[in-house]
């Protein structure tokens, strides 16, 4: 497979601040690559360097295998897709998308067959006469895209582009931005915060932090296999539990959380006893009131402290006996459990091959989503 | 309720009014006026055309005309070329926090009157001025060169006036531009040149024209720096219209004069609304 974009151990540093520290990976022709982050982990600079807009302080980046560096962004055969469009007001849509196309010079019937190709592929036919803000955010959306798509550019770049649409609006563009991806099969390298987008949309997920990237993995494996507890924690919600390792062995190991049950899980290599660890556990991965002759579950008892309703996503929020951590467990709406009331003792029961674990970092956790919640 | 509402407006508005009819409506309509008015031969005053009929008879008249015209055109376009990459540079180009710091040094020498300031640049500038001073000393030259006087040394002077009233408008109008635009327009592949004539001037047109009006109006309408820098052979319109109101006393003359002055500014204005498709409405704003 063709690779198209190539970065080699990116530094970026401002002054003393580095926003983009040893930063490698690659994108294969034709995949979607989000890099998911939260805001201030330097994942719009890294955007910047490979569009030209700001020079890396060291490192290198390669598109299609040619260096880019000292290379202007008007040179680069890649787009950007900003945060916020930003189309020419003083254009109209029509304008808009040809911009690219004079400025390289290209015939007047070219460029005017290309725009109409262009504005059909993206559902806007009919719109070239249209000024900017006679268009909904939806529209607005699909012109910014047309614009660069028109181009043919190896790597599309999208900073964020849905984060100024309304919920519904941006739910509906996730599904189509990735149709369009697949019909036009440009490389995509979307950056967002929200992790939901670059689930749904993406082949490959990075995720940043601090400005280095912590796993570059598939959706599915970010969420069921996190290699780091900031992973762990920003993709998807995940209840946290800091204990100790009582025993390790082989792929499974007993943990004493810090307030007293004790759980197996499994693990990826033993552990010392006595290891300082912290324990993740989905929510969906904890079953209410669990058939007593399920062997091989950690069972234990919560009170349940309120219930989150939200359709397919309901939550019940419950404390652990005598502790005040807070868990947050899937409520299946499927009206087995509307009995639960506020207050309830409730048994919970996880299955080992549901957790995982790993030592105390230097790091500190980030607060746990739960608290987030309220 | 009412009743006190309209009380409380014309309280307020009777300064402006009286202002407004007084000082300027007034005097504005004795002036037309007496421009319809002339001797005939056997010295009486009447109705008369001659006044401005005289105007285009007069090559002398209508060449100043003309010129100050075109000069105060070729001023305002020059202006804004030398504004253009100060208000650019002011907000885009240096940090945030030196922009009031640089804004204020533009504003420094206009607390200073026109007057001294164009005396300033005759020290500078005369043959026994410092710049010729310093030439003669390591030099450049044998002889003093007199620089004064003459037409490039008052567009000169006309410019340096009128930079403020350029700048101005165009930070404000520039300080809206989007930089997003620019770095658009950069990825998707346009030059210097052409992020210049469509991305900024685009947007900055209704900046441009509105300081191009002020910058043109003012020009035109000036006495001091075209009389002091410009000599005796540099004449500008305004300088005949002087002469007819003090040199002459002929205010009949000096009247019509004005209202030529004047038409002449307000049909260049039109004209340039009209190419850069702006209305006067929006340029204002």
């Amino acid at each position: 497979m063709q690779i198209d974009l190539s970065v080699q151990n990116v530094i970026k540093k401002f002054q003393e601040f580095t926003a983009v520290n040893a930063v490698s990976f690659e994108v294969e022709k034709g995949r979607f690559f989000s890099i998911l982050g939260p805001s201030g982990c330097g994942k719009t600079t890294l955007l910047r360097m490979i569009a030209g807009l700001t020079e890396p302080t060291s490192g290198e980046i390669k598109i299609r295998g040619k260096s880019m560096a000292g290379i202007s962004p008007n040179k680069r055969p890649v787009n950007l897709i900003f945060q916020h469009l930003a189309l020419f007001p003083m254009m109209n849509v029509g304008e808009n998308i040809a911009f690219g196309l004079k400025r390289r010079g290209e015939s007047k019937a070219d460029i005017k067959k290309k725009v109409k190709a262009i504005l059909e592929r993206t559902d806007l036919p009919g719109f070239v006469d249209k000024k900017i803000d006679q268009l909904s955010g939806g529209q607005k959306q699909r012109v910014a895209i047309a614009r660069c798509l028109v181009l043919e550019p190896t790597v599309l770049l999208l900073d964020e582009p849905l984060g100024a649409l309304d919920l519904k609006l941006r739910e509906q563009m996730k599904v189509e931005l990735k149709k369009l991806q697949s019909k036009v099969g440009t490389t995509f390298v979307y950056i967002t915060h929200d992790q939901s987008e670059a689930m749904v949309m993406s082949d490959a997920v990075a995720v940043m932090n601090n400005g280095e990237f912590e796993q570059i993995d598939s959706p599915q494996n970010l969420y069921n296999r996190p290699k780091t507890p900031f992973v762990a924690q920003f993709v998807g919600d995940n209840n946290a539990w800091s204990g100790r390792i009582r025993q390790s062995e082989g792929t499974t190991a007993e943990i004493e959380t810090a307030e007293g049950s004790v759980f197996k899980t499994k693990v990826d290599e033993p552990f010392q006893s006595g290891t300082e660890v912290d324990l993740f556990l989905r929510p969906e991965a904890m079953l209410i009131s669990p058939d007593p002759d399920i062997a091989d579950l950690n069972r234990f008892e919560v009170v349940v402290k309120s219930i989150l309703f939200d359709g397919a996503n309901s939550r019940l929020l419950a404390n652990p006996l005598n502790a005040d951590t807070e868990l947050l467990i899937a409520l299946p709406q499927n009206r087995q459990y509307d009995y639960i009331q506020v207050n309830d003792r409730i048994e919970i029961g996880w299955n080992k091959q549901s957790g995982v674990c790993f030592p105390r970092g230097r790091r500190p956790l980030l607060k746990t989503s739960t608290n987030a919640l309220i | 309720m009412k009743k006190q509402f309209r009380w409380g407006l014309l309280f307020f508005l009777t300064p402006v009014l009286l202002w407004l009819f007084l000082l300027i409506v007034l005097p504005q309509i004795d002036l037309f006026v007496m421009s319809f008015r002339a001797e005939n031969d056997a010295g009486e005053m009447v109705w008369s055309f001659s006044n401005y009929l005289r105007f285009f008879g007069e090559p002398i008249y209508w060449l100043t005309f003309v010129r100050t015209a075109i000069y105060s055109i070729l001023v305002t376009f020059l202006t804004f070329l030398i504004a253009l990459p100060v208000a650019f540079y002011i907000t885009k180009v240096v940090k945030p926090k030196f922009q009031g710091f640089l804004t204020v040094l533009l504003l420094l020498p206009f607390w200073v009157s026109e007057m001294v300031r164009i005396y300033g640049w005759m020290i500078l500038l005369r043959e026994s001025g410092v710049i010729n001073h310093f030439l003669l000393k390591f030099g450049i030259l044998h002889h003093p060169v007199e620089m004064l006087y003459k037409d490039s040394t008052m567009v000169l002077g006309l410019i340096y006036t009128s930079m403020l009233f350029m700048v101005v408008p165009l930070i404000s109008v520039l300080e809206s531009l989007d930089d997003n635009l620019i770095e658009a327009a950069y990825d998707l592949g346009a030059n210097m040149w052409s992020i210049l004539f469509k991305i900024i001037i685009p947007h900055a047109t209704p900046g441009i024209v509105s300081g191009s009006i002020v910058v043109f109006m003012l020009t035109l309408g000036n006495y001091l720096t075209p009389n002091l820098m410009g000599g005796k052979n540099s004449l500008w319109f305004t300088e005949q219209i002087y002469n007819q109101f003090i040199a002459s006393f002929n205010w009949n003359q000096g009247s019509a004069f004005g209202f030529l002055l004047l038409f002449l500014s307000s049909a260049v204005i039109w004209v340039g609304l009209k190419l850069s498709k702006q209305t006067l409405k929006k340029v204002v704003q």
